[in-house]
């Protein structure tokens, strides 16, 4: 077969092959969805489609279409498994809204998307058509139902023969259907085949050359296929950079995170979406020194952690929100003992078992409070991937430096999602240094809080003179155990005055957009992207609109005040639950506010108002555009 | 204890412990306690065995027993209640050079952190584990532990407890790996000491049900085991607990058991006529897990730096 030309990285006007066709849409970015029935490897294709196009030089994120059950029944909207790519000239933030194209396995997974508004009247779809064809004529009937509502949609439809032209290579389609689609989105997007073949090779070196041979002959049949009968080309033009890049998601931008931070031990217990953290540190860490211990409960991942921070191993532990709620005792233990530990809490959809799979921000006031008494404590949220990797760096340090816990709220948006970043290089002065093991003064108490900071020295077990005991009960200075009234409020208060140390050393937050206006929204965590990208297409129109990103929760960044003053309104976006304040059974005494308006409103006195939405998905700017239009008017 | 030690040296030593240099707080335990005794033979463990105080960790849980560390002058954790197992087993995981203990109590041990107890016997990480088992919940003021004897009283049962209580031996035995099990008395402090001596020297995780009196809430509960000591089985052999002429001179009811026989220890443990006190199983060959989570402690920085940089190269696009 012809072998496409490649687009170069950085090249953005390749004149070969590639010339422009009467059908080559030249876009500034764009939005492809694969989706199939669990197990037929949508996400694989998807993934690596992905990574192709960062390699190109694209801007991309990728967000994965899961099914909350192993093995979901065929044919059905409930088992659509997959993956959403957004390309773009530029970074690309987010996933964006309603998808341009669409390749789905079969009719029923994509109803599944259809019902989440992923598609758009306009959007191309390619759909397996053999089950025009099957065997049983309910299948038949429902093909065909579903094609007439489709192009009713205004769908441009495209019945491809995806297993007619796979079983030319392979005898089960269903094993490699995926790689076949994979080269007919190449073909479209014009992507450089040879680095499909790359990722066919490092994915599946362990499953043998025959399996690779096996793959690329699909990949390489998929885009001859669509040269000779798609007409369509669409061609997302690249940014060259200078910087090398790599591609990940958030949880192994973490997990390498913890490995840079010099980490040692990550003590966990299994739970979604946290989970591909230690997946990843298990197959990776003990390259750099680590050690992964799967506990048998949440409670005792986080005291295994707790017993070797103590013994001077700053430790991680990973979770999300019903296992976050298990260690609540042992946070609260750390607070007290200051010990110092870093939580990276992967929030999903709660209260309870929740929404597993699926993205909320319902952690923050959790994390900032829930525990028994006052436990003041760092809690940051990274609002990018790249920030999932250099955040996790910072919070060993800070726990160290402020000898407690550090949380870091991260969500399944970004722990599933993928984009580029520059290449971190790692600093030899990111790593813990090595345990103090020198003799320690005897006339220094192992919590001798600096009046000025809070702050203290920790002796750790091996260091002569420092014995002490460690203890959860109200302390002094020596850990002695005391219950009088003035040792009690003053050990509140040096904890506490830790925050205000590390406050002082922070900066105000950057506004994003001008200074002052009608409204600032203020987001934390994965929303960025998206909040960003809804403020831009709302001052595009002259909306006085500008954000805020908040990364440091506790303490809160400094100069709120400040820039709060210099706008009408304010309100937060954020993926959690509250009272819409139009509801005519809300009652606004009472109405529920997002997490964060909370926080803002009791920090600030400001009258911060919110818009939240617990969708299970991470929210499209467009979504955030239409109620900012509603906000001022427009 | 007198006399000569077999090491004994000209040469003087750079730094000799006594046993001052063990004893921290004055105990604030009810007079007449149990736990005091087996205070004692822990400082004089490490006095013998010459622990360096800031080597030596003893984590507890919370209950009377569990205020313990506050009492040595070594290193402590004194954590929550339940959770002295999970933390010891963090201390241990990379620190091979400490002396791990954990005091824990029957509702500590066998209520609230049960799991731990299960999982920590699987681990098998090299420390001593004394249970402190007096059959009551004595801190919070008399309540149902579970193992209160059936019909006994207490607060939460004031028409004597429901159920047969559990027994902590036999739970022991069953677990998966359970490398070294012991039963000892509080009042009898040469078994106590000879004991701790034995789990201290086992290589993997070493597990003592110390039978303990609460003078205060449950006082009767080991009276008939003090006033006949024929319904204690001790437990001989020369793999065993050693027990000296004077213990074998007390306790008359004698079973030679080989602590290698595992089924033959769950028998006695099992067994309603007699109290059993020594060894009841050790298998110095069970697998530990503190060997797999040490790995890579002797890594140099600039190697983990480059083993980093390496694993993130594999994401450049």
């Amino acid at each position: 077969m012809s072998q496409p030309e490649a687009l170069s990285r950085g090249d953005e006007s390749p004149d070969t092959a590639s010339a422009v066709s009467p059908q080559t849409q030249i876009v500034s970015q764009h939005i492809v969805e694969i989706v199939s029935d669990s197990g037929e490897g949508a996400q694989t294709a998807g993934q690596m489609f992905g990574t192709v196009s960062a390699k190109m030089g694209n801007g991309v994120w990728t967000v994965e279409i899961i099914p909350a059950e192993i093995e979901p029944p065929h044919r059905s909207r409930s088992g659509a498994s997959g993956n959403r790519i957004r390309i773009g000239r530029e970074a690309v933030t987010n996933m964006g809204d309603a998808a341009d194209v669409v390749v789905a396995f079969n009719e029923q997974v994509l109803y599944s998307r259809i019902d989440v508004n992923a598609l758009k009247p306009g959007t191309t779809l390619f759909i397996e058509s053999k089950w025009a064809d099957d065997p049983d004529e309910a299948v038949r009937e429902q093909y065909a139902e579903a094609l007439a509502d489709f192009r009713e949609r205004g769908y441009q439809i495209h019945e491809v023969p995806m297993e007619q032209e796979c079983l030319r290579i392979v005898p089960d389609p269903r094993r490699g259907k995926n790689m076949w689609v994979l080269g007919l989105l190449c073909a479209i997007y014009e992507r450089d085949v040879s680095h499909v073949h790359a990722e066919i090779e490092q994915k599946f070196k362990r499953k043998g050359q025959k399996i690779i041979d096996a793959n690329v002959a699909l990949v390489d049949a998929g885009y001859a296929w669509a040269r000779e009968n798609i007409p369509l080309r669409i061609r997302v033009p690249v940014s060259p950079t200078a910087e090398p890049q790599v591609v990940m998601n958030g949880n192994r931008a973490a997990a390498l995170g913890i490995m840079a931070a010099g980490i040692e031990v990550c003590s966990m217990y299994p739970i979604t979406p946290a989970t591909s953290v230690s997946h990843y540190l298990a197959a990776a860490f003990h390259k750099s020194g680590g050690m992964i211990h799967q506990a048998e409960d949440e409670i005792s991942a986080i005291g295994f952690a707790l017993g070797a921070s103590y013994a001077g191993k700053t430790p991680v532990t990973v979770t999300s929100g019903p296992g976050f709620a298990l260690k609540t005792e042992f946070i609260a233990l750390a607070v007290m003992a200051e010990l110092p530990i870093v939580i990276i809490v992967v929030q999903r959809g709660g209260p309870s078992t929740g929404l597993p799979t699926r993205v909320e921000q319902g952690e923050l006031l959790a994390a900032l409070f829930a525990s028994p008494g006052d436990v003041p404590k760092i809690v940051m949220a990274p609002s990018t991937i790249e920030e999932c990797f250099h955040f996790t760096v910072t919070a060993r340090k800070l726990a160290e430096t402020f000898r407690g816990p550090v949380i870091v709220l991260t969500d399944a948006n970004l722990a599933t999602g993928q984009a580029p970043f520059s290449r971190p290089e790692v600093q030899e002065d990111w790593l813990a240094p090595p345990i103090d093991q020198s003799e320690w003064d005897p006339t220094v108490a192992p919590y001798q809080w600096d009046p000025a900071t809070g702050l203290s020295q920790r002796p750790i077990p091996g260091q002569r003179n420092g014995m002490y005991v460690l203890t959860g009960l109200a302390h002094d200075e020596r850990s002695k155990v005391a219950y009088e009234s003035e040792i009690n409020q003053r050990a509140m208060k040096m904890r506490s005055r830790k925050l205000h140390t590390l406050f002082r050393t922070l900066k105000p937050p950057k506004v994003y957009g001008d200074p002052e206006g009608d409204l600032l929204v203020v987001g934390w965590g994965s929303t960025r992207g998206a909040i960003e990208e809804a403020v831009d297409r709302v001052r595009q129109d002259g909306g006085k609109v500008s954000a805020l990103h908040l990364r440091i929760l506790s303490p809160l960044e400094p100069g709120l005040d400040e820039i709060f003053k210099r706008f009408k309104n304010i309100m937060t976006v954020e993926i959690n639950y509250s009272d819409d304040e139009d509801d005519p059974y809300t009652v606004p005494e009472t109405r529920r506010y997002a997490q964060l308006a909370w926080v803002l409103r009791a920090r600030t006195l400001a009258p911060v108002d919110c818009w939240s939405r617990v969708p299970g998905i991470p929210l499209p700017p467009g979504q955030i555009e239409a109620e900012l239009r509603r906000r001022l008017g427009l | 204890m007198y006399g000569l030690k077999k090491d004994w040296d000209l040469e003087p030593r750079v730094r000799q412990f006594v046993l001052a240099d063990y004893q921290s707080n004055v105990p604030r335990w009810c007079p007449g306690c149990g736990d005091s005794a087996v205070l004692s033979a822990l400082q004089r463990l490490a006095r013998d065995e010459q622990l360096p105080p800031e080597k030596t960790v003893v984590v507890s849980g919370i209950g009377c027993s569990s205020r313990l560390p506050h009492y040595m002058k070594t290193y402590g954790f004194h954590g929550l209640h339940g959770r002295p197992l999970p933390v010891a087993c963090g201390v241990r995981s990379r620190r091979p050079d400490l002396h791990v203990f954990v005091v824990t109590g029957d509702g500590d041990n066998c209520a609230i952190g049960t799991a731990h107890w299960i999982h920590a016997i699987r681990y098998n990480m090299k420390m001593t584990v004394l249970l402190f088992d007096n059959n009551i919940y004595s801190l919070t003021k008399m309540q149902t532990s579970p193992t209160t004897k059936r019909g006994d009283f207490s607060y939460t049962h004031p028409m004597g407890a429901p159920l047969n209580p559990l027994d902590p031996l036999s739970v022991t035995l069953a677990i998966t790996n359970a490398s070294f099990v012991a039963q000892t008395i509080d009042w009898n402090p040469m078994h106590v000491e000879a004991t701790i001596r034995a789990a201290h020297a086992h290589p993997g995780l070493s597990f003592i049900r110390i039978l303990q009196r609460c003078p205060h809430y449950n006082p009767m509960v080991w009276q008939p085991l003090q006033q006949d000591p024929s319904l204690i089985r001790l437990l001989v052999h020369p793999d065993g607990i050693p027990a000296d002429d004077t213990v074998r001179k007390i306790f008359k009811n004698q079973l030679e058991h080989d602590p290698a026989d595992l089924s033959a220890a769950k028998d006695i443990a099992a067994a309603t006529d007699a109290v059993p006190v020594g060894l009841l199983h050790r298998n110095v060959n069970a697998e530990r897990y503190d060997f797999a989570t040490a790995q890579g402690l002797t890594m140099e920085t600039d190697e983990r730096v480059q083993a980093i940089q390496a694993e993130i190269d594999r994401f450049l696009v």
